[in-house]
């Protein structure tokens, strides 16, 4: 591992772009903002923010980033997607669908949960592998995710439902880890970057 | 939704928890919020990647030329964009008019716009907006303005600008009042700070906060006077996080490319390459009004307390 900072691309277009980069700064980590497909090569690991999913999904048509990001992912990058992030990784997205990447084997459902007044915190539930139960979960017109394929690992959950979800190198988490000071999810994404690839 | 324990002593907390209102805040930036007057319009806004849409029924301008009392608007134009459109709809409601507010909420739009651009149902007083599960956006045009929102529970505060003039110099003035008085903040010793609350009206524990942060507690937009990509590039510059557009876009000679480009200006404003790009080809900008042709009576900036 080279003892410089390891550099971690944030999805630039639009939405909570600099809240990412503020965790990632705190994790001691440098973050970078990805605008064009020059923007991906030498990342330890690359963030799709949170934000509006339509106008992101639309930014990366006209950025020429739709192949790129597929590329990097293919080649064993690390990835991880919040909320708007995580309907973009999805395999399908429905209720208004956005085109998606393709890069995580489950099917996103937007504004799941219905309006900003349904918006809601609520911790993970208890248990499971990656020992996130009880982290505070943020969910702002938060998408649900459905029909995980059979290599999509479940990390957390809440009420039963999955909101972070692991294939491979690649997370979907439904909620906003980078609005809180618990910087777990961010931390398994570095861990995940570390590695030589596996897929 | 009441609080109730979870696992690890973690709250389940409902949206009238003032960080899940500024949450959505912070979602919007880096973008543009366009005022829309009917479906087609917001498919527009959103096809040209908009990441809300501003419901009401006459854009700025129309109001500011057609005079009389600016009201909320009707309730099937609103719920007619919430249909069209999968981005958040923000509607507007006259400033201290508790019950507008209360049908907005009621109807699920996703932001409250307190707004100078509709006539004021109270020439006092605004909304008690922690009250609410829906979150608020206010217009400031200096920090004391900006720090009285956010101590009534505004969860985004945008520049008043001058709505409707197609001329940037307002919002240009009010961008740079409030980040000049953040930094003038910044500098003073700590014992100076109670002064300089009660001088500029607001709340000594978010002058606190500014002094320590340097920035407002919630995220700071432009609004009120932006017609070009160049002027969205230019809020974006002075330290406004996402633009509203107004007029500026529907009033043009060509919608659906001046949307797309104001888009792209307001992610791309640090790169005078991108800009151009941008400006090219886009056709005429709205009319715009010289501020001294508005008498002071006409100026909506002067609308709150």
């Amino acid at each position: 591992m080279p003892a410089s900072r390891p550099i971690v691309g944030v999805l630039g277009i639009q939405g909570d772009i600099e809240k990412h980069l503020n965790a990632l700064d705190r994790l001691g980590a440098k973050g970078r903002r990805v605008l064009a497909p020059g923007d991906l090569s030498g990342l330890t690991a690359l963030i799709l923010p949170g934000g509006e999913s339509t106008t992101i999904s639309k930014g990366l048509v006209r950025h020429e980033l739709v192949k790129p990001i597929q590329q990097y992912a293919e080649g064993g990058g690390a990835i991880l997607g919040t909320c708007a992030g995580a309907i973009l990784l999805s395999r399908a997205s429905r209720n208004h669908p956005v085109p998606t990447l393709g890069l995580v084997d489950v099917e996103a459902e937007r504004n799941a949960y219905g309006t900003q007044t349904d918006s809601f915190v609520a911790p993970a539930d208890p248990g499971g592998a990656a020992g996130l139960g009880g982290l505070e979960c943020v969910f702002i017109r938060a998408p649900r995710l459905h029909a995980p394929g059979e290599g999509v690992e479940i990390l957390a959950c809440v009420d039963g439902a999955p909101v972070l979800v692991r294939e491979g190198n690649r997370f979907a988490c439904t909620f906003h880890p980078e609005l809180t000071d618990d910087l777990r999810v961010h931390a398994l994404l570095l861990e995940a970057g570390g590695r030589p690839c596996e897929s | 939704m009441s609080e109730q324990n979870g696992s690890n002593g973690a709250l389940r907390r409902g949206a009238d928890a003032f960080e899940l209102k500024v949450g959505l805040a912070e979602m919007m930036k880096n973008g543009v919020i366009m005022d829309v007057v009917d479906p087609e319009q917001a498919k527009i806004a959103e096809e040209a990647g908009a990441c809300a849409v501003m419901a009401l029924e006459r854009v700025p301008s129309d109001i500011r030329k057609d005079g009389g009392v600016a009201r909320m608007s009707a309730i099937e134009m609103i719920e007619g964009i919430q249909k069209a459109v999968s981005i958040p709809v923000m509607a507007k409601v006259r400033i201290g008019h508790i019950q507008e507010a209360r049908v907005l909420e009621a109807m699920g739009v996703d932001f409250i716009d307190e707004s100078e651009v509709l006539t004021p149902a109270d020439d006092e007083h605004h909304i008690a907006k922690h009250d609410y599960k829906v979150p608020f956006v206010c217009g400031a045009r200096n920090l004391g303005e900006a720090l009285r929102r956010v101590g009534e529970g505004a969860a985004m505060i945008r520049t008043k600008g001058e709505a409707g003039s197609g001329n940037i110099v307002e919002a240009v003035r009010h961008l740079r009042t409030v980040v000049g008085e953040m930094r003038a903040i910044q500098a003073l010793p700590e014992e100076e700070l109670m002064s300089t609350a009660r001088d500029m009206g607001a709340p000594h524990s978010l002058v606190q906060y500014v002094h320590e942060h340097g920035k407002l507690p919630v995220p700071n937009f432009a609004a009120g006077g932006v017609a070009t990509p160049a002027d969205a590039a230019l809020c974006r510059t002075l330290g406004a996080e996402a633009v509203f557009v107004g007029s500026g876009i529907f009033k043009s000679a060509d919608p659906e490319k001046r949307a797309r480009a104001v888009v792209h200006a307001c992610t791309h404003w640090e790169d005078p390459e991108e800009v151009l790009n941008a400006s090219r080809g886009l056709g005429s900008a709205m009319e715009g009004l010289e501020m001294e042709t508005l008498a002071e009576s006409e100026r909506l900036a002067n609308r709150g307390w």
